[in-house]
This record gives C-alpha cells, sequence and structure tokens, in this order.
C-alpha cells in the first residue's frame, strides 16, 4: 500500500511560510534596501478642515540631505484622483479622494507634501519645518450638520441615499402583532495590522519602467490606477508582492501614498522608499465600521418575523475611497441574516465628515447588522415572553428553503441567493457547545457579585466573490513545482493552502512546491484578494492548472514509457505504469520545464453561515466583563487546511471582541483623532480573553467551485458584536440596562447601570 | 552633519560595532546597520513589543533602547534562536501550534517567550499570558502562542537540568 497518495487537503499540515518568519528571515517593506535609496515622510494635516493659503518649504529645501519637498504645485494642475474600485456608483465620483491637497483639506492626516531625503529621521527632521497657513473652517464631525459643506459643490454632506429590498414591509408592519423600533450604533476603529504599510519605488529612468514593492491585496487592479495617474505604459509597471504583516481588509486599498511614492521615485530618478509610522497608520488607513441603524421589527405574536425595516446611517469620512459605499451597502445587506423574513426594506444615508475616510475591514457591513438585527431579536424575544433560542429556531431557514433569493438589496449587484446549508443543526451545535441548556437559568443571575448573561448570535456571510483568477504552475527541471496564483498573500497561509491543493493534483511532496503570488510579473492578469475569496478563487484557479499539468506530464510519460494514459499513474514525484516501469518529474522536465495555465470564473457568491454563543459577566459595581467562554461554530463548506481556518476563526473572534470592548477611533468635535497611538488606541493583548473555541464545520460543501471551499476569514468576526453584546444585555436585564451602542466600555456600562439605577428611584 | 559614535556590542554571540548617530535606537542598529531585519518595529513607542531583542538576558524594547546605551552588551535577536534549518525549541513549538500567521509579531514574541522561559522554565499559564500581555498580535488571538510557550517549557527546563549537572 505504500504507493497510496496521501492526501494534503483536508490535513493541518505545518506552513511552509512558517520557518521562514519563525528565523527572522522574512522579508516585510522596511527590509528592502538599495543602493542610492532616499526616505519619503509626509507632511499631514494637523487641522480637520481648512483652506491652505500657502505654503513653505524653503526652510526644509535648505537643510542638508534634504532631496525634494513635493506639494500638489509639483504634481500638476490636474491632481490624479483615487478610483472607486468597488460599488462604483455614480453618486461617489465627486466624493473622490486626490492624492494630495492642494486648496483644502479635509481630514486630520490628509498628505499636504512628501519630503524626500537621504534618511528617515532627516526626512522628519524636514517636516518640522515646512510653514504652511491655513484659514480654518469649521469641522463636520456628525450627521446633519448640513451648514458647512465639505465639498464647494455640494448643498450638504450626504453623498448617497437609496432605498431597496423585497416584499411589502410597509404591509406586514401595518397588520403585524408586534412592532418593536431602536438604533444602535458600532463605534468607528480599524483593522490595526501590526505591520504599518510602506513601498519602495523604483524607477528606471533609462528603460522608463517602474518597479513598486511592497503591493499587495489587488497589484493588478492597482497597477491600472497608477499607470493611469501616471501617464505611463501598464506593462512598463510592475508591482511585487513580499511578506506583508497583516491585511484584514484595510491594506492593498490605492491609497495616496500609492501614488505619491512613485511619483517622487520618477521625478528624482532615485529609489524611494516610505515606511509609515503607527500615528500616521491610525490617522491614514482606512477607518471602518462606523455605522448607526433604526431598525424595527415586526412579528406575530407567537414571534414569526413578518417584516425588517432598517435604516442605516454610514459616516464615511471626508472622501469616498476605493471601496466606495461596500461598508453600508453590507450594513444594509444582512440586515435579514440567516432568518426567514418576507418582508424587508432597507436604506442607505452616506454622508461626509471630516474624518479619515472609511473602507473595509473584516467582515464589512456585516460585524454591524448582525449586532443591530440579533439584539432586536432578544428584545422582541422578551416582550413576547418567547425563549430566545426558541425565537431563532423557529425564524432561521431550513435547509428545505435553500437556495433562498435574498435580491435587490444592493442596488448595484445582481440576484443573489443564499446557496446551501443547515443553519439550525449549526445553531443547535452552538447552544451545545455553550452549555445554553444547563446555563440558561444562570441569566442575569448575581453569583459572587457579578451577574452572568448568555448571549447568541447567528449570522450568515458571502465570500468568494468573482469575477474570475488565474494561476499557473511550472514543473521546474529539477523536478520541483512553482505555482503562481493572482491572489495576494496577506499573512493567513495561503501559501500553505495553495501548495496542499498542488500537491494532491500531482502527487508532489509539498516541500518541492514553491508558491509565488500576488506580484504583477506573475501572470498577465490577477484579481486578487478580498473578500474572502483567495482560497475559492485562487484555489481554484490553481487547481485547474494543476490539472492540465498533470494532462501534460501523463503525455509525455506515454511517451516516454511507452504506454497509454490509461496505464499511467501519478506516485510520489514520478510517473507509474501498470507494468511497473516508471519516469520521475524530473526526468520529464530535464529537457524543458512543463507548464499549464488555469483559471476560474465564477459569478455566483458562496454563503458560509453559522452560530456564535458567549458567556460572560459583568461587574455591576464598575462595568468590567469578563468573557468566561466562547464558542463560533461555522460551516465553511470545506477546510483545505483545518488548523490554518481554526487559526483565523480564534483569531477573528479576538479582533471583533476588540471591536466590542476596546477598539476605538475617538474624534473630538474638532475632528482631531484623540487616540493616535498604540498607547491610546487598545486592541486585545493575551490576557483580555483566554477562553475561546471555534467549530469549523464542513456540513454543505459550495456547489460553485471545484474545491468545495466557502470563504472563511471573516466568519470568526461577524456574530461577535451579535452575541457579545447580547450576553452583557443579558446580564443586565434584572437592572433594566439596554444595550444599544458599542463599545462596551467599562465607563458606559458604569454609566447605563446608574442611569437605569436612577430611573428606578425616580420611578419609585 | 549629525555627529556619529561607535558602539562595541556582541550580537547573537558575535562582537561587532555599529557606526550610528546618538538618536538611533537599538532595533535601527540592528535593523540598518547589521541589516538583522528579523526584529520588527509595529509601533516605535513602546506598546507593540514587536521590536522586543534580549540584553544581558532580560526581554527590552529595541525601540526605546539607544544603540549607544548598548555599549559592551550582549544581545539576542530572533536570528540568533535558530535559523531556517535549524529552528529552535521555541519555535518548532510555534510551527506546530500555528503560533503565528502574518510572522510580523512573532519575533518579539520569541524573544520574550525565550527570555521568560530561560529565567523561568516552568512558568505556568498565567505567567506566561501576563508576560506575552505586552506583546501585541492582531492575527492568532494569542490562543495557539501561549500553547506553543507551554509547550516549549520542557526544552527549557531539560536545560536548566543540564546546567546544573
Ligand atoms: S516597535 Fe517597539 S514596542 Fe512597538
Ligand atoms: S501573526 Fe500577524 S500579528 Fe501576530
Amino acid at each position: 500500500m505504500s504507493d497510496v497518495a496521501k492526501f494534503l487537503v483536508g490535513c493541518a499540515v505545518e506552513r511552509m511560510e512558517d520557518a521562514r518568519f519563525l528565523s527572522g528571515s522574512g522579508n516585510f517593506a522596511d527590509d528592502l534596501a538599495v543602493d542610492g535609496m532616499l526616505h519619503a515622510a509626509i507632511l499631514r494635516s494637523p487641522i480637520a478642515h481648512a483652506r491652505i493659503m500657502s505654503i513653505d518649504a524653503s526652510a526644509a529645501l535648505a537643510m542638508p540631505g534634504i532631496h525634494a519637498v513635493i506639494t500638489a504645485r509639483d504634481i500638476g494642475d490636474a491632481i490624479p484622483i483615487i478610483p472607486l474600485r468597488l460599488a462604483p456608483l455614480p453618486e461617489f465620483e465627486p466624493f473622490r479622494q486626490p492624492v494630495i491637497a492642494s486648496d483644502k483639506v479635509r481630514y486630520v492626516g490628509e498628505p499636504i507634501a512628501v519630503v524626500v531625503a537621504d534618511s528617515r529621521a532627516l526626512a522628519e527632521d524636514a517636516l518640522e519645518t515646512i510653514g504652511i497657513e491655513f484659514e480654518a473652517l469649521s469641522a463636520v464631525t456628525e450627521r446633519g450638520a448640513s451648514e458647512n459643506a465639505l465639498f464647494d459643490f455640494a448643498e450638504d454632506n450626504v453623498a448617497l441615499r437609496y432605498d431597496a429590498g423585497f416584499g411589502d414591509a410597509d404591509a406586514a408592519f401595518a397588520s403585524a402583532d408586534y412592532v418593536r423600533t431602536e438604533r444602535f450604533s458600532v463605534q468607528r476603529h480599524t483593522a490595526l495590522p501590526m505591520e504599518t504599510r510602506g513601498l519602495l519605488a523604483e524607477w528606471n529612468s533609462s528603460a522608463g519602467r517602474l518597479v513598486v514593492t511592497g503591493a499587495t491585496k489587488v497589484t493588478f487592479y492597482n497597477r491600472r490606477a497608477l499607470a493611469q495617474m501616471l501617464g505611463v505604459r501598464e506593462d512598463d509597471i510592475d508591482l511585487i508582492e513580499i511578506d506583508v504583516g497583516g491585511g484584514f481588509g484595510v491594506r492593498g486599498e490605492f491609497y495616496p501614498e500609492d501614488f505619491l511614492i512613485p511619483f517622487a521615485a520618477r521625478k528624482l530618478a532615485r529609489p524611494v522608499k516610505w515606511i509609515e509610522d503607527r500615528r500616521e497608520h491610525l490617522m491614514a488607513i482606512n477607518h471602518s465600521r462606523d455605522i448607526a441603524c433604526e431598525l424595527s421589527l415586526a412579528c406575530r405574536s407567537d414571534g414569526m418575523m413578518l417584516g425588517l425595516r432598517g435604516r442605516i446611517f454610514a459616516d464615511m469620512g471626508a472622501y469616498i475611497r476605493t471601496n466606495g459605499g461596500v461598508v453600508p451597502a453590507k450594513a444594509a445587506q444582512f440586515l435579514p441574516g440567516p432568518y426567514r423574513i418576507p418582508n424587508v426594506s432597507v436604506s442607505v444615508e452616506a454622508f461626509m465628515t471630516n474624518k479619515t475616510p472609511v473602507g473595509t475591514y473584516r467582515g464589512p457591513g456585516r460585524f454591524e447588522a448582525n449586532f443591530f438585527r440579533e439584539r432586536l431579536i432578544d428584545m422582541a424575544a422578551t416582550d413576547l415572553g418567547i425563549d430566545i433560542a426558541e425565537f431563532r429556531r423557529k425564524n432561521l431557514i431550513t435547509e428545505q428553503e435553500l437556495p433562498y433569493p435574498i435580491d435587490g438589496l444592493v442596488p448595484y449587484e445582481g440576484p443573489t441567493s443564499y446557496d446551501t446549508g443547515d443553519y439550525v443543526e449549526v445553531f443547535e451545535r452552538a447552544l451545545k457547545e455553550i452549555g445554553w441548556h444547563e446555563k440558561r437559568h444562570l441569566q442575569g443571575k448575581l453569583i459572587d457579585g457579578v451577574r452572568h448573561g448568555i448571549g447568541l448570535g447567528c449570522f450568515v456571510e458571502s465570500g468568494g466573490a468573482g469575477p474570475k483568477e488565474n494561476a499557473a504552475v511550472t514543473l521546474e527541471k529539477d523536478g520541483s513545482l512553482t505555482v503562481a496564483v493572482g491572489s495576494s498573500v496577506l499573512g493567513q497561509g495561503l501559501e500553505t493552502v495553495l501548495g496542499q491543493i498542488a500537491s494532491d493534483t500531482l502527487s508532489i511532496p509539498f516541500d518541492r512546491i514553491r508558491v509565488l503570488h500576488g506580484s504583477t510579473t506573475l501572470l498577465d492578469e490577477g484579481f486578487g484578494t478580498y473578500h474572502s475569496r483567495a482560497v475559492v478563487m485562487g484555489g481554484s484557479a490553481v487547481l485547474d492548472a494543476a490539472t492540465r499539468l498533470r494532462e501534460k506530464i501523463l503525455q509525455q510519460a506515454s511517451n516516454h514509457l511507452g504506454r497509454p494514459n490509461s496505464e499511467l499513474k501519478l506516485v510520489n514525484a514520478k510517473v507509474v505504469a501498470d507494468n511497473g516501469a516508471s519516469v520521475s518529474f524530473a526526468a520529464l522536465a530535464a529537457g524543458r520545464e512543463l507548464q499549464a495555465d488555469g483559471t476560474f470564473s465564477n459569478d455566483v457568491r458562496t454563503y458560509s453561515y453559522g452560530t456564535h454563543a458567549a458567556h460572560v459577566t459583568v461587574d455591576p459595581r464598575t462595568g468590567a466583563v469578563k468573557v468566561l467562554d466562547y464558542i463560533a461554530v461555522e460551516d465553511v463548506g470545506r477546510a483545505i487546511n483545518p488548523a490554518i481556518v481554526h487559526g483565523q476563526a480564534i483569531g477573528a473572534i479576538v479582533q471583533g471582541l476588540g471591536g466590542v470592548f476596546l477598539d476605538h477611533l475617538i474624534y473630538d468635535d474638532q475632528g482631531q483623532l484623540l487616540n493616535a497611538s498604540l498607547a491610546d488606541y487598545l486592541v486585545p493583548t493575551a490576557s483580555d480573553f483566554p477562553v475561546l473555541r471555534a467549530v469549523t464545520l464542513e456540513l454543505r460543501p459550495s456547489p460553485s467551485n471545484p474545491l468545495g471551499a466557502k470563504g472563511a476569514g471573516e466568519g470568526g468576526i461577524v456574530a461577535v458584536a451579535a452575541a457579545t453584546a447580547n450576553a452583557v444585555a443579558a446580564a443586565l436585564a434584572p437592572l433594566n440596562v439596554e444595550i444599544h451602542h458599542l463599545p462596551l466600555t467599562p465607563p458606559r456600562l458604569w454609566r447605563l447601570i446608574k442611569n437605569a439605577h436612577a430611573r428606578a428611584i425616580t420611578a419609585a | 552633519m549629525t555627529p556619529v559614535r561607535s558602539v562595541r556590542l556582541t550580537v547573537n554571540g558575535t562582537q561587532t560595532t555599529v557606526t550610528v548617530e546618538p538618536r538611533t535606537t537599538l532595533a535601527d542598529a540592528l535593523r540598518n546597520e547589521l541589516r538583522l531585519t528579523g526584529t520588527h518595529l509595529g509601533c516605535e513607542h513602546g506598546v507593540c513589543g514587536a521590536c522586543t531583542v534580549i540584553v544581558d538576558g532580560a526581554a527590552v524594547r529595541g525601540c526605546l533602547m539607544l544603540a549607544v546605551q548598548a555599549e559592551g552588551r550582549e544581545i539576542t535577536t530572533v536570528e540568533g534562536l535558530g535559523s531556517a534549518a535549524h529552528l529552535g525549541a521555541l519555535q518548532l513549538a510555534f510551527r506546530k501550534h500555528h503560533a503565528l500567521q502574518c510572522g510580523f509579531c512573532t519575533a518579539g514574541i520569541l524573544t520574550t517567550a525565550h527570555a521568560l522561559l530561560t529565567d523561568e522554565p516552568h512558568a505556568d499559564e498565567d505567567r506566561i499570558r501576563e508576560v506575552i500581555s505586552g506583546n501585541l498580535c492582531r492575527c492568532t488571538g494569542y490562543l495557539p502562542i501561549i500553547a506553543a510557550i507551554m509547550e516549549a517549557r520542557i526544552a527549557y527546563s531539560d536545560l536548566q537540568c543540564e546546567a546544573a549537572q
């Protein structure tokens, strides 16, 4: 039996990227150093809203080691504008961000000038000497402040409004036994990858070519955008992806610096490196969430949901960047969740403020929508005297009802349906894991000075977006395999996962495989990594390429061994014939490497789904919350590497708990970001959430791709606010405290408890 | 031009001299002068722990210590804990437990854990959590990191036994 192939797909194989990271031999953006390299630092607006009257860089230019100070004037009359990559609604066009401020600044952190110097320290020294005269304008920091329009062409600060829905919500609400309306919000926060952004741009003047290293996520798209802005041919630019210290949605979108640094390199004909510092990062990279919602639910008295009405209000910050209105659009789309709600109407209002622009962060819109809906469900169930688990069970879409269309909730998207799954089974599994039946009597109980609460949150989550991904595999002359893919690696272990797929298809040992990714040099076109698509799309493209290469290998071996294909099989980097003759891959490729391209197109989204459950205690004297137990159950269709999927789920839960309790970008009414350092912007540490569990199921493979995989990177985060806030609310229910707004900081909870107490006293 | 100073120090067992401005941090000197780029910078203000190196046995934030303060000291960086071909016990445990994803925080966590286990090979889970809570990781949620460090303890207590014999 020794020749039976050992399949890697489905196994928790150790990651091929780990050895280099563990030994400190990874290659991240700031590790790059080339001869003649200069360093850039960026002067950012210290004011939220102002006209720029003048810029005086003479003192900076006179300093030793300073090569240039680049401002809007150096870039020309037409300042390039960052394009909308997603959800390109025409309403957003006029609100897009120029790559540098020319006459007006609209948020603290907006680039005004780029200093290029012999060292980063010198460049930063010079920043301080640049004199800028501003005429301050009053800052807009909230919705409805229409008297100070950010943009001269607009009457107010609303960039977009739309209504969408299906069924007849008005009729459903008119006929319902029970209706409840509440307002909720999720605070502004951001992904905070541990590596800040950074780029090295090298311009070769004689060849007229530009190489930008440190790119990621959507390199081919960004190359197109950059080529247009610089007025050079796309082919004359290469974007190179190296190791990336975390993406989570924010990294790799086209930011102002993605133009400014290449521009500086071309202008000076020298390599220019820019590494963002953490303070800049917090004010420059996309912020996210920051959504308020007015949500109404209509039910029969037995708890059957009849209708849902949601009004989403999204603070987009000062400009609409590449992600367009994805965050509010997805918040609206995922309001109904995994429930059978026949009548849904949603509206979206995206408004502008003098804050950093908003983009996607892991689970964009879903984190928020699930929190809003699951909170309201608990309130409705309690009002109707129905157990919170029973209420959900009654309304979850059953397997017989799938595929379940949810068309019409996003105006710029075509029809879509929840595909496959058993929502109820996964829900029951989560109840079992958290011990719902044994622990439900603890709800609100005061034990040893703390109140216990258990919360549930169900979700459905899209992933694996099309349109396409490409891959190429090459059997090298030495018999090793090179896999190249258009997907980007953002620290999620994709090299290993793609290696597993190639290894199985070609019966080639894992350690003979090298995975190259993301760079524009590898393929003619690639589509990148976003919307949990890397495994679904990239993995399927690699599978296709490897399958084609397999045919070539068999053909070659058939000639070589004189046996028909039907008598050949691939075993451990060899082709073996029924008669025992064999030839190694290395021998087959010795003369010329064998190569095959693969592609995968797909317009059908996958929908993973699951349930989270949390058991918390709240200390009513301090408002401090402890998470005693947390379980996330998700069906991902197929887990290529269960350890990687599990690791991502645990990491995502902790990020989500940060979003519930800690992460918060705080602005004052002048539009100043008050906590732009890691001392002030809090994220979870190792001692915050020690008990967490994730169960990854493979109940219903996706029918839309040959791997059966569904997006798996986001299911761990999307229902964290829902389950946790419900648990906190359950703990505090006896004190008449309701939870509507995140983050659940001790001061906020303490105040809610105190106010509820004061109300009770007044009423008595 | 800014004055420069020479600093003599031992890095991963090798004596060396770096020439730096007085304001250069130890982390920048290691990364830029000695090209030991395994030490990372995540915040440059002492919070994230990515820059942690071991100075005379103690875990130190390389972004908060000046290179000139390292005169005569013995420094261990992640590169000194084992190479890609010969990973050390802690590194192997990290790989086994999937205790890293993007790998950016990893060097600082390995050095912190190495300093801890060298001093306290029997540190319990709470103690490990307490110490590692000075290092930020945005990918893993910390659970596998703690599990890996717990597992690696055995290798350090063996070392202590050997040293005692
Ligand atoms: S870089 Fe030194 S602690 Fe963050
Ligand atoms: S592995 Fe990415 S920050 Fe820790």
